[in-house]
């Protein structure tokens, strides 16, 4: 009884049948989901990564800068065009309200991606495949992509970083 | 100083009952604010429409999260604290001047911020993440009315002691009170988070401080930003089940098992704040495993426990009263023209089916990946705490009124309405933003043309169906929100004085008869319901890991 003390006894009286079978299944439950994200972690293939370094904007504007010289291989809309090989570091950097480079990958292959910004919280959100990661300033976020798919994809940001925000798309490009 | 109440046979203390008026006055002025904004932020984010410019969206979007989801249901809260630590305990206000103190410091709060909002001089969303920087006064506000709102906190403990001390109730706090110290715990912690993360921002924002790091402004400010909406799911479950009391005269078939799975919210759903930093930079694995699930199942099995003790107290007490034909007999026969018992069940049912379910994925280390930042976000938050908290306050305020305010309900035929319309237009409203955040469609975002980007991007053709759905849930939602703001000041400033039992328009149901003797289950309706549920979450869950399974290969 909600706003009366309880009746004498309440907290000998025995929980009920079908309470008790709730309760049951609902901790299984629980215990499942708890243990499957770590099962996830030895079998599953999309796992945030938990690589990080700390930089500053300078630093990492100095590292995307030189990447960038290293594997340019032309511009589109003003932002330069980088095609790096399989297996390597690749650099993106994220600022107010731009991506930058435009990357051209190939399927199958894995990347490493060093995420940061030189500025503000941004959100990395690939689509259409509808994947979402926070970028951070003084953090060099590391994560490993293999594409699986092939096309064009659009990075939009997902976290307000100013005015412009809506104007903040990028493209990374997959090919066979 | 006391009145007692003809129709509860209440002593009221009427310094307490000043104090609980004014908070729910300027609740509901807060939530006011927060729906005309919402409607502004509808008709902007419908691409159809497209309403605000630019920066007035951003503005408006800073608006309403902090009057829709801060000010409108602290306010609440504390006339809640105040309400369930003296009225329901037949004691008095420890101190009436300390509560003043804490209105008059949440008022002021609550006006520079809104200040600040309004002149652009705090564009930084609810969450003002640094390193973005709103001005200073928007700083001080939060603080004023955080330090306000944990005075009422710390008033509420005190009345608990004198109530104790005058042993002015049994041995045992009633349930409803219980629920509410657990909340005040959670509320204390959550706004001593706030502090501690707010003050610094507020020395940075003056130039005093250097910098702050991106990376620990978040970790500390998700300890208040998520665990505040802890305190609202708490006492959302406290006026649950001061619902069943009310309305059907239910009580717990187990109290013990009602009370466990409160204290399991005060010990897991702080932590469980972790959940907003899965797909960030930092923190390991091993840290976001053990927060978000081994501690966040603690809370989940409490909101289980829960889902089952409130509709089993209701079924319990339809079937002594007869109503013990088949599974849903009792459902059938309850109360519907009540409002406080609509409100209450739909929230249950908005809460578990919609909150609940989507709550559980967005908390998993790995299919967070699928929603992080998406607009599934507020779409799940519109499940708990509009279609939860929020339904199930204002199904409260529908005894508050006669109980407190001592007026008549105005428009009584269009209170019976409002809980399905508000209900019904936010669970819609909720379903299409997280299925639209499903198609990879941003929150806080104004432009999903990306008109004046260097690239563009078209989303799945579907979502335009639901985006239609979100105009359609936004604007009803708003509709059942304006209607109850109507029915409550038009009652409160206007109505006709409540003078006696016979005054009363909603019935404080006696008791039920007492059980008979039966074998079998206590409530094979509420088990059967939440099966149901129970199904529907296990394949939700498995579509969204086989959806993650097919996504590029990250790690
Ligand atoms: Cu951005």
């Amino acid at each position: 009884m909600a706003l009366l003390p309880p009746e004498e006894g309440w907290y000998y009286k025995r929980v009920a049948k079908d309470e008790k079978m709730w309760i049951a299944l609902a901790l299984v439950v629980c215990l499942i989901l708890f243990f499957w994200m770590i099962v996830w972690h030895i079998y599953g293939r999309q796992n945030p990564s938990f690589t990080t370094y700390r930089t500053t904007p300078q630093e990492f504007n100095a590292l995307a800068n030189a990447f960038i010289n290293k594997y340019r291989t032309g511009e589109m809309n003003g932002i330069p065009v980088v095609e790096p090989p399989p297996n390597s570091d690749v650099f993106l950097v994220a600022k107010m309200w731009r991506w930058e480079p435009v990357l051209v990958l190939k399927k199958g292959q894995e990347y490493r991606f060093h995420i940061s910004s030189l500025d503000l919280l941004h959100g990395f959100s690939l689509q259409p495949v509808n994947m979402n990661f926070m970028v951070y300033p003084g953090y060099d976020y590391v994560l490993t992509f293999k594409p699986t798919s092939t096309g064009e994809f659009a990075i939009i940001c997902n976290e307000f970083c100013g005015i412009g925000h809506h104007t903040m798309i990028g493209k990374i490009i997959v090919k066979e | 100083m006391f009145r007692t109440c003809d129709i509860t046979g209440l002593k009221v203390d009427l310094r307490a009952e000043r104090l609980i008026q004014l908070n729910a006055v300027m609740a509901v002025v807060s939530l006011l604010v927060g729906v005309i904004a919402a409607l502004l932020l509808v008709l902007t984010r419908w691409q159809v429409v497209h309403l605000l410019p630019v920066e007035w969206y951003y503005r408006i979007l800073t608006l309403h999260g902090l009057n829709a989801l801060i000010f409108w249901i602290i306010f609440f809260e504390v006339a809640g604290l105040y309400f369930g630590s003296t009225v329901v305990l037949n004691s008095r206000m420890s101190s009436p001047k300390f509560g003043w103190l804490a209105f008059i410091l949440m008022v002021l709060g609550f006006l520079l911020v809104n200040y600040t909002i309004l002149t652009g001089s705090a564009d930084v969303l609810m969450t003002s993440y640094a390193p973005l920087q709103a001005s200073p006064i928007y700083y001080l506000g939060i603080i004023l009315f955080a330090v306000g709102a944990l005075i009422g906190v710390f008033l509420f403990f005190a009345n608990l002691l004198i109530a104790r001390k005058e042993r002015t109730y049994g041995d045992s706090l009633p349930l409803f009170t219980f629920g509410l110290v657990a909340a005040a715990i959670i509320a204390t912690l959550t706004l001593a988070t706030g502090a501690i993360i707010y003050i610094p921002t507020l020395l940075w924002s003056l130039g005093i401080i250097k910098s702050i790091d991106a990376g620990v402004y978040k970790l500390v400010w998700w300890g208040l930003g998520h665990s505040s909406q802890q305190i609202n799911v708490t006492a959302m479950i406290a006026v649950w089940y001061l619902g069943a009391f009310l309305t059907v005269g239910g009580a717990s078939i187990n109290e013990k098992v009602s009370r466990f799975a409160f204290v399991f919210y005060v010990i897991g759903i702080n932590v469980a704040s972790a959940h907003h930093l899965l797909v960030d930079p930092g923190p390991s694995p091993a840290w976001k495993v053990f927060n978000t699930s081994y501690i966040m199942y603690i809370a989940v099995l409490a909101s289980m426990i829960h889902a089952f003790a409130v509709p089993s107290a209701v079924e319990s007490a339809q079937r002594r009263r007869g109503f013990t034909k088949g599974l849903f007999d009792w459902l059938k026969n309850a109360p519907w023209g009540n409002p406080a018992f609509s409100a209450v069940f739909l929230s249950i049912i908005i809460f578990g089916f919609i909150g609940g379910v989507t709550g559980v994925v967005n908390g998993m280390e790995q299919t967070n990946i699928i929603v992080h930042n998406t607009l599934s976000i507020p779409g799940h938050f519109k499940g708990t705490v509009v279609g939860g908290t929020t339904l199930a306050f204002m199904g409260a305020t529908y005894y508050l009124i006669p109980l407190i305010f001592r007026k008549k309900i105005a428009f009584f035929g269009l209170a019976k309405a409002q809980p399905w319309v508000f209900g019904l237009g936010i669970a819609v409203l909720a379903v299409s933003m997280y299925i639209l955040g499903a198609f990879g469609v941003p929150r806080r975002h104004y432009d999903i043309t990306f008109s004046g980007g260097p690239f563009t991007y078209t989303f799945n053709p579907a979502v335009d169906f639901f985006w239609v759905l979100f105009a359609i849930g936004g604007i009803t939602a708003v509709i059942g929100a304006l209607m109850w703001i109507l029915i409550v000041v038009f009652s409160v400033f206007l109505g006709q004085p409540v003078r006696g039992p016979q005054d009363m328009q909603l019935q404080i149901a006696s008791p039920p008869p007492p059980a008979k003797e039966h074998h079998g289950f206590e409530a094979p309706g509420t088990l059967t319901l939440t099966l149901l549920f129970m199904g529907v979450f296990l394949v939700f869950l498995l579509l969204n890991w086989g959806w993650l399974a097919a996504m590029w290969e990250v790690k």
